[in-house]
């Protein structure tokens, strides 16, 4: 379409030029498509802008900072005791807690959606409470239940509160609403009939839950486990009251950023930030790539 | 396998998909569920597979109270409009599927599975995609691996419902065609549901009607078309028009005036004449059975339509002339029919007949 | 013709009996005890404890909390943050959401996935970044030392993470309803002599409003219970630049729990008022939002 458009106003060819043919190719797709619609430059360059100065920068700096440091110091800084440490246990148990919200939060969205029962909009409303409630009232909240002479701590033979388990609770807190939230509106899109054909061709419903409907959630499933993953890694104000934030311990990553830049380690900090971006781009890709390929695969509905 | 069907009711809330429903199905036959939307064909159809149950009534596989039986252990082989594949699984393992959920004590060997699944895709003339995933395949291919799928478990009774609905025409003739020769083939007794008319009395051997939960008549696709049992019956198959008339004694009345059509096998009291516009011919007025003035001439594709007039209430009957005839609008002719069809005015009780 | 009552019939009411596409009651039930049970251990129950240990002293206790002036100018920097951080966000989402939806240009996914940013990216890295530029040691440090202007360890440098991480809100609403809206009534207002910004005032917005509400809703939530990208920048400044969360983990690690949990009750508090709002948009406006929206 525009490539026609460009070419009927090409100028024409001056002799020894490049035929009109190849220069229409050649500005066949401009940077925008004319439209009639007005304010477009101002506000992309708006946009721009805000982003940049905002968002975009800020983020160059810590790149640029890390790049000035060198991968040898970088990778020096890493393999300091303490900060392994720390890193260990920020991805490890965030992929438990991501685990964890995959089992329940499939459980959760099935039920959701599949089953009818009193309360049930009061329920799925509920599901979003981890996005509702500031990250600092969760975490003190979470402190005061599971603190050995809380609610739930006081029933437990085993401690919660200000251990790597305390953490692992914090984190499935947050990070349920991503699996549920991921994984429902695709449930509810699955085609009864494809369950209905299982049945006539003679699988128990176990076979027909497990062989039909669950492969086809697989994708959202997976993107909600990483997205999960990805939020309890980052996560700060929910954690930091209920781990015991003992170094080599139970302190997370970004903990050891914040002391570290407080001591002006600001390498230090660097350091850490730059492994915890680089895992964030490592997602959003993951992601991305997951729903091609799931596109690819399993096409649109029908 | 025979499919005998008794006296079937079913209801959603208030609103009665089946009035009892009862139609024998001899081993073998391709028999077609006919009707509109909301007729209660498919409501039937997925009874009889066991995704359905019925408020009351018996379903029986030849002697087999099939009702007894969830839809998992009735051994159907059901087709759906929009093919409901697997899409996560291959070609060959949506096929199989049916043979590897059995249970340990009958299912076959990976093997003989695969001979199975193999010889399938030949029939259905698929041959070499066994490995393409649903996506990959177009519409016409899709169907025939849900045919192929539903084949492999060996059905008792073959279920489709509007199975080229979601087809292109050109598509839908081939497959139309291609399932008739399948059936002749294999010989499964094969019920399909359809909406369309043409598809229903070019296929089946018997063609079963139905009308907002009633089954209006059940026969041959020839006596379906020429000896209609029901009003809705003659109107729903071919085109039709009707003239509200009066039975008095075994004869028919128009505007009190006698028409000269032999006796008619109606009930004495108001009753409407049907006719198709093919069986109308046009004679001298005065002559034939009743007098008509043209109301409106048309152009219709190969043929010519007239609206036609008759009687004091001015009723319209449509006539199928042929593209030479000459006549204006206005003019008044006679009307001879050669065949044509007498019910009581609808309120008044008709017998379905079963053929 | 009736609409086919199969068609209409709503997720399978617990007390019915078996189906062919569905478990039996038994299984059902359990399911949904288990489901719940896990919601109300893990989600339910922060949120209860909250109010609980505010009101554990009693009455009293949770108003007496609110007499130290620290949490007031807490309140007053909050609110001004936010008032502040919400309106700039709108003005970028409108703006973003109108380049990206009614007009074609390269590089229009690129900026879509730029503006999800943030919500990959950890809060304290998202406040670090501002540290490494603003910072006694950073880039502009010594800059900004020398004009005597501080934006770390002050309000500036609060408004600065705060927008970082609340940008998306309105914007991720904003897009996706404004592209499936079209550009065609905005056509049609210009093909009648319409200006831009008129068109803008009296067809866009109107048709948005509602979806307008829902990310600023969002938006001023997030802008107002930020902790993680605060604390970094904000050098815990009593009286001068606390926020309210950053006040609750004062008094929390003060062990003033009562007074901790009262001043969380009132972010809790907003924290329910934006669910109840959020459902009752997606409720009533539900085809007046974008749909497939993702959190």
């Amino acid at each position: 379409m525009t490539s026609s458009l460009d070419a009927t106003y090409a100028a024409p060819a001056a002799p020894g030029a490049p035929p009109s043919r190849l220069k229409a190719r050649m500005s066949a797709t401009p940077f925008r498509t004319p439209s009639a619609v007005p304010g477009f430059g101002l506000a992309l360059g708006f946009t721009v802008l805000y982003m940049s100065l905002l968002v975009l920068i800020p983020l160059g700096a810590v790149v640029a900072w890390a790049a000035s440091l060198g991968p040898t110091r970088l990778l020096a800084i890493l393999s300091q005791t303490q900060t392994l440490n720390a890193l260990k246990i920020s991805f490890g148990i965030s992929l438990a807690a991501a685990a964890m919200n995959a089992v329940f939060g499939l459980l959760l969205a099935w039920v959701l959606t599949r089953y009818d029962f009193p309360g049930r909009r009061l329920v799925d409303a509920a599901v979003d409470l981890p996005f509702a409630l500031p990250t600092a009232v969760a975490g003190i909240a979470l402190a005061a239940i599971y603190a050995p002479n809380g609610w739930v701590g006081s029933l437990l033979p085993f401690k919660v509160a200000y251990t790597p388990l305390g953490i692992f609770v914090a984190m499935t807190f947050i990070g349920l609403p991503f699996v549920v939230r991921t994984v429902q509106p695709v449930l509810a899109d699955v085609d009864r009939e494809l369950e209905e054909a299982s049945a006539t061709l003679g699988a128990g419903r176990l076979t027909t839950v497990f062989r039909v409907v669950f492969p086809t959630l697989i994708p959202a499933l997976l993107t909600g486990f990483a997205l999960a993953f990805a939020r309890a890694v980052g996560e700060y104000g929910s954690i930091i009251f209920i781990a015991g934030n003992i170094p080599n311990v139970s302190e997370i990553a970004p903990l050891l950023i914040i002391t570290k830049l407080e001591s002006f380690d600001y390498a230090g900090a660097t350091a850490i930030a730059t492994i915890m971006l680089a895992m964030s781009f490592v997602i959003l890709l993951v992601v991305n790539l997951i729903e091609a390929w799931s596109r690819r695969r399993l096409g649109h509905a029908r | 396998m025979d499919l005998k069907i008794r006296d079937v009711r079913k209801e959603y809330g208030s609103f009665p998909a089946l009035n009892g429903v009862s139609l024998d199905i001899r081993s073998g036959e391709l028999v077609a569920l006919l009707g509109p939307s909301g007729s209660g064909k498919t409501t039937l159809l997925r009874a009889i597979a066991g995704l359905e149950i019925p408020d009351s009534g018996r379903i029986l596989f030849g002697d087999e109270d099939a009702l007894a039986k969830p839809v998992q252990e009735r051994n159907v082989g059901f087709v759906f409009q929009h093919y409901a594949l697997f899409r996560h699984m291959k070609v060959f393992d949506n096929i199989a599927f049916g043979l590897r959920v059995r249970g340990r004590a009958r299912r076959p060997a990976e093997a003989d599975i695969r001979k199975k699944v193999l010889e399938l895709l030949d029939l259905v003339q698929l041959k070499g995609l066994e490995n393409r995933y649903p996506a990959q395949l177009s519409g016409g291919q899709r169907q025939r691996v849900a045919l192929a799928r539903a084949l492999a478990i060996e059905p008792q009774v073959l279920l489709l419902d509007e199975p080229f609905g979601a087809l292109d025409a050109q598509v839908r003739k081939e497959l139309r065609r291609w399932l008739r020769e399948i059936h002749n083939e294999t010989g499964h007794t094969t019920v399909f549901v359809t909406h369309d008319q043409e598809e229903a009395l070019e296929l089946a051997d018997r063609v079963a009607i139905l009308h907002k939960g009633d089954l209006q008549q059940v026969g041959t696709p020839d006596a379906i078309y020429d000896e209609p049992a029901t009003p809705f019956v003659y109107a729903f198959i071919g085109d039709s028009s009707s003239l509200p008339i009066e039975v008095r004694g075994g004869r028919a009345a128009l505007d009190g005036r006698a028409l000269p059509l032999g006796s008619v096998d109606a009930p004495d009291g108001p009753a409407r004449l049907h006719v198709r516009p093919q069986d109308v011919t046009f004679v001298t007025p005065g002559e034939g059975v009743a007098l008509g003035r043209i109301a409106a001439l048309r152009r219709l594709g190969a043929f010519r339509r007239a609206d036609v007039e008759v009687g004091a209430r001015r009723s319209r009957i449509e006539v199928r002339l042929p593209p030479e005839a000459v006549f204006a609008e206005g003019e008044e002719v006679g009307l001879a029919f050669e065949r044509f069809a007498v019910f009581p005015a609808e309120g008044a009780p008709s017998a379905a007949r079963a053929a | 013709m009736p609409a086919d009552p199969r068609q209409t019939l709503p997720a399978h009411p617990v007390t019915a009996g078996a189906s062919p596409t569905t478990e039996p009651v038994a299984v059902r039930a359990a399911l949904i005890v288990v489901a719940l049970a896990f919601l109300a251990l893990f989600l339910v129950l922060p949120l209860v404890a909250v109010f609980a240990e505010a009101f554990r002293n009693g009455v009293d206790a949770y108003f007496a909390s609110f007499d130290d002036p620290d949490t007031w100018s807490a309140v007053w920097l909050t609110l001004g943050v936010a008032a502040i951080a919400v309106p700039l966000n709108v003005v970028f989402g409108l703006a973003a959401s109108w380049a990206v939806a009614k007009h074609d240009f390269r590089g229009k996914s690129l900026l879509v996935t730029l503006i999800d940013l943030p919500f990959s990216v950890s809060p304290v890295v998202s406040g670090m970044c501002y540290v490494l530029l603003f910072g006694a040691q950073g880039y502009f440090g010594h800059y900004l030392q020398s004009v005597g202007v501080q934006i770390i360890f002050a309000v500036p440098g609060l408004v600065l993470a705060t927008i970082f991480v609340t940008f998306p809100f309105v914007a991720r609403e904003l897009i996706p309803l404004m592209q499936e809206q079209g550009v065609s009534e905005e056509e049609a207002a210009l093909s009648l002599g319409a200006g831009g910004w008129r068109t803008f005032w009296s067809v866009t917005l109107p048709n948005v409003r509602w979806a307008l509400l829902y990310g600023v809703l969002l938006c001023n939530a997030r802008a107002m219970g930020e902790f993680g990208a605060v604390s970094v920048v904000s050098g815990h400044l009593r009286g001068q630049t606390n926020t309210v969360p950053l006040q609750v983990e004062i008094l929390y690690n003060d062990y003033n729990f009562v007074a901790a949990f009262a001043v969380a009750s009132l972010l809790a508090g907003l924290g329910l008022v934006t669910l109840v709002v959020k459902s009752a948009l997606e409720w009533r406006y539900a085809d007046q939002l974008a749909s497939g929206r993702r959190h």
